[in-house]
């Protein structure tokens, strides 16, 4: 049994508890190659550095149910090494969502029908075809990501936060 | 805290149960959707109005109900439905409160009007949030979609450019993010009826206050004694809260006292680096790492009981520790009162000390009577894990109430380690952890905070 089946497993006050555990907390992982990834939009969508030039990121995506894929810079410029086949943004895109949301969350929300744990398995499991590119789409959700770390630190209380207990990473 | 003490606070409560099946017909019904109720929905409504009949809010419910039943649902309906509701956990709020305090043989101030808040800010940011959670009333939790789910993120993103608006954006941005991992909401095999009912529900009505109880506060000075940390997080904001006795100078009485350090974060700062987000208050970090006394000059406190920090209006004191202040202050310290807008079970969270346990499965065995544990909420940026709980001989904690039963949120814990009493508290990291494992753990995952911070730096001033 995953994390993802044991987080599920609800008590019977789930329905009503105002503290319910809905979303899993993410595992932490390291950020440098994949800094962004996220399961928004219906899409499986993130940022990728190069491993060249420390100022070019990709912006790559795979749609749910679609799986139809897409990879290029953020100034729109197409992936030199996608063509039929994902290239290796991709993969990584998908190495690093597995990482931090578990195989069962991203296989489900990609609407993919397996188990497995590594993200070759769940990339093996794809069978869509190129696709346009939502790049300035998702590169602007990444901008607006960054932007939090930006938002000064309040010491007025906000009591909606009781509704948010932490906890349930370890 | 003893067994008797611990029977009398679970005796039933009728009133609260009853106040609950009414505000489950409400939740229902959102999860169904307004546009089209049905007549048992409509008829549940029908009986949460009756209830709320006698109160000034009376003629509004009875004719959101009516209008609503017969198809026409607008803002101002749901709006008079949402404050019904408040009303009903405001209600069960005040009975579980007095419960606890009763128990616990607490003094509580009660609630005195006060001054008048700050003009309404940003109207039309707050219109547009009200016709967006309209939108998902008609609809229903159930009809939710990623469409409907995108349209929030302008709003989202504005609301944090309003920092009197700090509230809605933190509330809006925590239940979107839930409902986007859950789009389509309709696969869903069960839904968080009450949660999600209670975040739509103050959602809205803070729409039409913008926020409430940060006016009225009055300067402070004197020693605070940190009696814990707890932790609130979602994907983009965190919480630490402090719990703490506040022994004004000149000799009043002490009082319970809480402080607050909200950040704005990302999901993929996780674990001790949270920290790193209040570098900037250093000597409040400190004094949680450190385990001393606070000495405060001039601190605004607000009616509340919230001491709205300013880290320069602070001084690190003498060596304190938390279960001493526990034992010999906690018992005699006055509690705050509870703003008339915030009064909500979730919110019942009272520091208490408990001794002469036997720690087992679930929970602490006081006199043959069991207090569950909440293990689950105990915090990842901190040392205090599940083990330590086990092994506890002594626990500071906050005793809580959601889902029809008590629970105890633990801060601290002290055990004996080889012979030696140790003890664990939730706030014990705020300068880095100590553990070794873990500051290697953290070095081999690199740091999520200076990453994503030398990439904001490069892109977003670009
Ligand atoms: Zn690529």
């Amino acid at each position: 049994m995953d994390d993802e089946s044991a987080f599920e497993k609800h008590d019977s006050g789930w329905e009503r508890a105002s503290t319910a555990r809905v979303v899993p907390p993410v595992r932490p992982r390291k950020l440098a190659k994949v800094p962004f990834v996220e399961l928004a939009d219906g899409r499986l969508q993130g940022v990728v550095s190069s491993g060249s030039d420390i100022a070019r990121v990709y912006v790559s995506s795979i749609g749910a149910g679609t799986h139809g894929f897409s990879c290029s810079t953020n100034n729109n410029r197409p992936c030199g090494g996608l063509g039929s086949r994902p290239c290796k943004h991709l993969q990584s895109l998908v190495d690093e969502a597995v990482l931090q949301h578990g195989f069962a969350r991203v296989a489900r929300y990609l609407q993919v029908d397996a188990a497995g744990e590594s993200g070759a398995e769940l990339m093996a499991q794809l069978r869509g075809q190129r696709d346009s590119t939502p790049a300035a789409t998702v590169f602007s959700r990444f901008l607006r990501h960054l932007a939090y770390l930006e938002v000064p630190v309040s010491v007025a209380p906000v009591p909606e936060l009781d509704w948010f207990p932490t906890g349930g990473a370890r | 805290m003893r067994g008797s003490n611990l029977a009398e606070l679970r005796a039933p409560l009728s009133d609260v149960d009853g106040a609950l099946d009414l505000v489950d017909g409400f939740d229902d019904a959102l999860g169904h959707g307004f546009a089209r109720l049905g007549e048992e929905r409509a008829g549940r409504l029908t009986v949460l109005a009756g209830a709320v009949a006698g109160s000034p809010l009376g003629d509004a419910v009875a004719d959101a109900v009516a209008k609503v039943a017969a198809g026409s649902v607008s803002e101002e309906h749901l709006s008079a439905l949402a404050a019904a509701r408040a009303a009903l956990l405001g209600a069960a709020h005040d009975a579980l409160l007095a419960r606890c305090d009763a128990a616990l043989g607490r003094t509580r101030e009660s609630w005195q009007p006060s001054a008048s808040e700050g003009p309404p800010v940003a109207p039309n940011l707050l219109a547009g949030v009200r016709a967006w959670l309209t939108e998902v009333a008609v609809t229903g939790w159930r009809g939710v979609d990623h469409e409907l789910v995108s349209a929030s993120a302008p709003l989202v993103e504005a609301l944090y450019g309003e920092p009197a608006l700090r509230r809605v954006a933190v509330l809006l941005d925590g239940l979107t993010d839930e409902l986007r991992a859950s789009s389509p909401v309709a696969t869903m095999p069960r839904l968080p009826e009450r949660r999600w009912a209670d975040l739509w529900s103050r959602a809205l009505l803070l729409t039409r206050a913008g926020a409430w109880g940060a006016a009225g506060a009055t300067d402070v000075t004197g020693r605070l004694l940190v009696l814990g940390v707890d932790v609130h997080e979602h994907a983009t904001a965190v919480r630490v809260q402090v719990h703490g006795v506040l022994e004004p100078a000149g000799g009043d009485t002490p009082r319970l006292v809480r402080t607050n350090l909200v950040a704005a974060k990302v999901d993929t700062i996780v674990g001790p680096a949270v920290w790193q987000l209040f570098g900037d208050r250093p000597v409040l970090l400190g004094a949680l790492a450190g385990g001393h006394a606070l000495d405060l000059v001039d601190m605004p406190l607000l009616p509340g009981g919230d001491l709205v920090w300013h880290d320069e209006r602070a001084s690190a004191g003498a060596p304190a520790d938390p279960f001493a202040t526990a034992r010999v202050l906690l018992p005699g310290a006055v509690a705050p009162p509870v703003h008339p807008l915030d009064r909500h079970p979730v919110g019942v969270a009272t520091p208490v000390l408990i001794e002469g346990f036997t720690a087992g499965e679930g929970g602490f065995d006081i006199d043959g009577e069991t207090l569950t544990v909440d293990v689950e909420s105990l915090p990842d940026c901190g040392p205090l894990t599940a083990e330590a709980v086990a092994a506890a001989e002594a626990c500071i904690g906050l005793l809580r109430w959601d889902a029809g039963r008590w629970s105890l949120r633990p801060l601290a814990v002290r055990g004996t380690v080889k012979r030696k009493p140790v003890a664990t508290h939730t706030g014990d990291w705020a300068l880095g952890p100590t553990d070794p494992k873990v500051v290697k753990a953290a070095a081999k995952a690199g740091d999520a905070v200076s990453v994503l911070r030398e990439r904001a730096g490069r892109l977003l001033r670009k």
